[in-house]
């Protein structure tokens, strides 16, 4: 997501200025992601610049308020309806991480997977924190702490995954070039309890 | 002090050749108030680490003491009526009696106990009304749904003075919304000082512990509790 749909979409609630936009920004995100207020305004010149919002007269207090345009509802409109994609979202450097683990040698791929795992796991017990804390609280926050949630979760399920076709796939000699894996290693039976 | 305390707990089935240690040397403890996830892959220990909590299974070689009692130092019938009293249990197929109603299945364990039937109806009662469906008391469990069939396994579990509860899978056949309901359950009977233990493969689940232990080939090989410092930890993520 950018600053950009961020401000659109808060100036589709009706016109503000810099300091309104970032504390409404911040309360819809529940500060989850803080910007500062050069960022807004430098965003706000952008949009000005290409007819996405237009500046309104000051106030008394000197405040400039912006007003979102017809182009700017409309890039609103597309921006809602257009679905993430891959390509929007940063790398994952922990897939990268376990990628480079593999083939590097003396590196124990387990360890870096079980020490991600723990991480996680912490980090999902703060947001549960959260989301018991949130209860009652506003919807949108709850979406957000749940979509943090379902991320971790779906981040240790595939650790997991990862782990188990280690297992899998692990020789009892460790190639020379590090972790790499064997495809016609017999695969290791767990024990039922 | 600790409602739960396995030492150096062993677990082993069979012998010689074909020995199989299900559980090699544990230590966990559970304080009242404190709720305590197990995860691990299959086979690596999770229920019979529960068993051994519960006394439903001995272990090999170790201590178990709940609420300050040694386990293996229990005649059996000792071991039954403090297993009654004092620890409840919450499984994946709830392990409700189709015969019995709701309120029933609920008051069985003090009835048991020699409790009266009307005291025990009565504690059973209350303990439905705080699992949130004391208007069901009355109903046969194949006329409920799976959620509330494990609320009523529930109200079962912390029904009189129970201080350890133990939960196998508790949210297995239920979805989402349904499986979190008992997760928060359960956390809020610990809030109010019962000790918990979870056994649950899902990590959303354990998010809910105050502590995971993680447990590999009968190892307990690494235990996590949260951050203190959430707002850090939200601006590193997002």
């Amino acid at each position: 997501m950018s600053v950009k749909h961020g401000l659109l979409a808060l100036l589709e609630r009706g016109p503000a200025y810099g300091y309104q936009l970032r504390a409404s920004f911040e309360e819809s995100t529940g500060a989850t992601w803080p910007l500062n207020i050069g960022q807004v305004y430098t965003t706000l010149t952008r949009l000005e610049r290409d007819h996405l919002v237009r500046a309104l007269p000051e106030n008394q207090q000197g405040q400039r308020p912006y007003t979102i345009t017809d182009a700017g509802r409309a890039a609103l409109a597309v921006w809602f309806t257009t679905p993430v994609t891959g390509n929007d979202r940063p790398r994952d450097e922990l897939a990268i991480k376990l990628a480079l683990a593999l083939t590097t040698p003396d590196i124990d791929v387990s360890s870096v997977v079980q020490a991600q795992r723990i991480a996680t796991i912490r980090a999902l017990q703060e947001y549960t924190r959260l989301k018991k804390q949130a209860d009652n609280g506003d919807l949108a926050w709850q979406l957000i702490i749940d979509s943090m949630i379902f991320r971790a979760e779906g981040e240790i399920r595939w650790l997991d995954h990862c782990e188990a076709t280690l297992l899998r796939r692990s020789t009892t000699t460790p190639p020379p070039s590090g972790n790499r894996v064997d495809v016609d290693a017999p695969e290791r039976e767990a024990t039922n309890t | 002090m600790s409602v739960l305390k396995i030492s150096q707990a062993h677990r082993t089935h069979g012998i010689g050749a074909a020995a199989v240690h299900a559980l090699r040397g544990a230590d966990v403890e559970v304080a009242a108030g404190e709720l305590v996830a197990v995860m691990g892959p299959s086979g690596s220990g999770k229920s019979t680490l529960l068993n051994l909590a519960g006394g439903l299974d001995t272990a090999t070689a170790g201590d178990i003491v709940v609420d300050g009692v040694n386990l293996a130092e229990l005649s059996r019938k000792r071991l039954a009526r403090l297993r009654r009293r004092r620890i409840g249990y919450i499984f994946q197929d709830f392990n409700l009696i189709p015969s019995l109603t709701a309120a029933e299945n609920v008051a069985l364990p003090l009835e048991l106990d020699g409790v009266s039937i009307r005291a025990a109806r009565a504690a059973a009662t209350t303990s439905l009304g705080e699992v949130g469906i004391d208007e069901l008391a009355d109903r046969f469990p194949d006329d409920m749904s799976g959620g509330q069939r494990q609320r009523v396994a529930i109200a079962r579990a912390i029904v009189g003075e129970r201080r350890l509860i133990l939960a196998d899978e508790p949210t297995g056949s239920l979805d989402s919304q349904t499986g979190e309901a008992v997760l928060r359950l359960l956390r809020d009977r610990c809030d109010n000082g019962a000790a918990g233990m979870l056994v649950t493969h899902e990590a959303r689940h354990a998010g809910w512990a105050d502590r995971v232990i993680f447990l590999r080939d009968g190892n307990i090989v690494d235990a996590s509790s949260p951050l203190s410092t959430p707002d850090s930890l939200l601006r590193a993520t997002i």
